[in-house]
């Protein structure tokens, strides 16, 4: 629908794309350089002499023979215990997305169909926790788990990734539930279910929008995660984020920057596909608690 | 039906407790005990430290012993002493200052306060023009440009500054690019306090504006468009328009991006491990984690004491907002 207010000058179109144009470059430069430097030896990406050898692979030519290499790959994988953090990192988010959206649904659909005051009061504190920087939270575990002897494993790291979580998601359930309206379940109800039944055969069907996105937010978060994960889990079990730190630690070793710079790809890469399939959903939940909050 | 409300309590009130209750002890005082070190030229008595007792004291009382709130006035933190002192000896106003400066727990309060007020109205700023163009482009290619223009907050901010960090390098495109264009083959963005500063802030706005550009984005399409026609109508040009329409209509939601980015902002902490800045620039985050890093010795008081100062720090910065939710919602009912 072209309104009154769509018309434009030519002038101001141009100077318009020239903005996104600066700006999309700002954006993704940084990611299109570091994919195409993974495939070369480190003194190409890091050359002192000519920024074009990421480009054209100069060294890697001579080292390799060939114009692209995927040594910085395997190495880093393989030697690096790569795939080891990469099956910890599936873990890791595969068990915080499933908790906590089974108790961000219950928690945000009771929330939201509640008469009583209180369930602000929760809502407030969800959003003074998720103020809360995750580090100081992460040093009040940190004690505890040394004396009960849990620290350094996977469950225990789970457990307070979905609490970190849990404010947020409740937050976007609370307000998506919001948008559900309440004669469906009453309706539900009078025709004989119960609260669960109600939940189970009315909410459950129409909820999935809601729960897709929380998913994808618990998703990025978990996956994401480096406090977390590098304070409480031992070296072994490391995830991605930590695993590439360590990396960067060591860098007297020739190899090691461009482990770093290669795990720096093959940890993002599914993070854009994911990003990619589901932008609708992420943009939608980012925006529910602002504009209609 | 409230289980997650009993997960949120055990899982987050709990550690607050429990950082309160670290904060007021202490590592034990390493027990002293004599040893008889003989070598070739005789023996000597030495004074060495009781690994065993220490080992036990430990076992008895992991927490070691109770300091009360001394910690938190201490060198590392509030340094009410040192403070005090400086002042009393200082006889010019910078010399006081760079006592204030040298003291680790105002270091980082001044870059926190500093990043965050910088990095906050620039992300609003920069997100609500990216969100402007884009909103008036054709629809069939908003969907590519909207996914490039989040990449940079998708990804994880060790990632991201690591990525950035690799290019200002010296051996970097861009901080190679930089040294030629000053013909001074010793510049390095991370050489001095002030570049390290503006690197992590311009990199801070870099991460951030992406959310503030989404929450813009969805807000612009239910801009009323009547109000829009009728100041067409009065006469009013673009610019006019969004400054008397578009913004007033605007308005709370570049509150709650201030309110959710200055949150963000304050606990910025992966940066600067991702451009190894530790040495310049350090906010509370950081100080939390240097205290943990060692697993050998960790400062389990120091940090407690550091993270109970940061979270009243939230706490103050919060409080507006919460009163104002709280009048709205009293208001609503």
């Amino acid at each position: 629908m072209e309104t009154l207010a769509d018309k434009k000058s030519k002038k101001l179109l141009i100077i318009n794309s020239i903005f996104i144009i600066a700006w999309l470059a700002i954006a993704a430069f940084p990611f299109i350089w570091t994919f195409l430097g993974s495939f070369k030896v480190r003194e190409d990406f890091f050359s002192r002499s000519d920024w074009w050898y990421v480009i054209s692979g100069f060294n890697t030519i001579i080292e390799t023979g060939g114009r692209y290499t995927l040594n910085a790959f395997r190495e880093a994988w393989i030697e690096g215990e790569f795939w080891y953090a990469a099956r910890n990192s599936v873990i890791v988010t595969f068990f915080v997305v499933t908790i906590s959206l089974f108790l961000g649904t219950l928690g945000g659909y009771a929330l939201s169909r509640s008469p009583y005051r209180y369930a602000y009061w929760i809502l407030i504190a969800a959003l003074v926790f998720r103020a809360m920087p995750h580090i100081t939270l992460v040093s009040g575990y940190l004690f505890p788990f040394f004396q009960l002897n849990i620290w350094g494993i996977l469950p225990t790291t789970i457990i307070v990734l979905v609490a970190i979580n849990q404010p947020f998601t409740l937050w976007l359930l609370y307000s998506f539930f919001k948008t559900v309206p309440k004669e469906l379940d009453e309706s539900g109800m009078i025709d004989g279910c119960s609260h669960f039944q109600a939940f189970r055969y009315i909410i459950m069907p129409v909820m999935w929008p809601g729960v897709i996105t929380a998913g994808l937010f618990s998703l990025m978060l978990a996956y994401n995660d480096f406090t977390v994960t590098a304070m409480l889990l031992s070296y072994e079990n490391h995830t991605l984020v930590p695993k590439l730190q360590s990396y960067l630690g060591t860098n007297q070793h020739e190899g090691n920057m461009m482990w770093a710079v290669s795990s720096v790809v093959s940890a993002t890469a599914p993070l854009f596909m994911v990003v990619m399939f589901f932008q609708k959903q992420i943009i939608s939940g980012l925006t529910t608690g602002a504009v209609k909050g | 039906m409230l289980p997650t409300c009993v997960a949120m309590v055990l899982f987050i009130a709990i550690p607050i407790v429990s950082i309160f209750v670290q904060s007021l002890f202490i590592e034990h005082q390493k027990p002293s005990i004599e040893i008889e070190i003989c070598d070739p030229f005789g023996c000597k008595k030495e004074i060495g430290v009781d690994v065993e007792a220490y080992a036990a004291l430990n076992k008895e009382k992991p927490l070691g012993r109770f300091n009360g709130f001394k910690t938190y006035i201490d060198r590392n933190h509030l340094a009410f002493k040192e403070l005090n002192e400086g002042w009393i000896n200082s006889k010019t106003f910078s010399e006081f200052s760079s006592i204030f400066f040298n003291l680790p727990f105002y270091k980082a309060l001044i870059f926190t306060l500093t990043y965050t007020l910088f990095v906050t109205p620039f992300v609003i700023c920069l997100g609500f023009i990216i969100a402007l163009c884009i909103n008036s482009l054709s629809q069939k290619i908003k969907g590519p440009i909207i996914f490039v223009t989040i990449l940079p907050m998708i990804v994880t901010p060790l990632m991201g500054s690591l990525v950035l960090f690799w290019m200002i390098d010296a051996e970097g495109i861009i901080g190679s690019t930089i040294q030629e264009l000053f013909n001074d083959p010793y510049l390095s963005l991370k050489a001095s306090t002030k570049l390290t500063w503006i690197t992590l802030i311009t990199y801070g706005i870099w991460h951030h504006s992406p959310f503030a550009f989404i929450v813009f984005y969805a807000a612009l399409q239910t801009v009323p468009q009547d109000p829009i026609e009728a100041a067409i109508i009065d006469g009013a040009d673009r610019w006019q328009r969004i400054r008397h329409v578009v913004i007033p209509h605007l308005y709370p939601v570049a509150v709650f991006i201030a309110l959710i980015s200055m949150m963000d902002n304050i606990r910025v902490f992966e940066p600067i491990l991702g451009f190894s800045a530790e040495a310049s620039a350090q906010s509370f985050s950081w100080l939390i984690y240097n205290d943990l890093r060692n697993i050998e010795v960790m400062n389990f008081g120091s940090a407690a004491s550091t993270s109970i100062l940061t979270i009243i720090m939230v706490g103050i910065l919060l409080t507006p907002v919460l009163i104002k939710t709280w009048r709205e919602f009293g208001e609503s009912r």
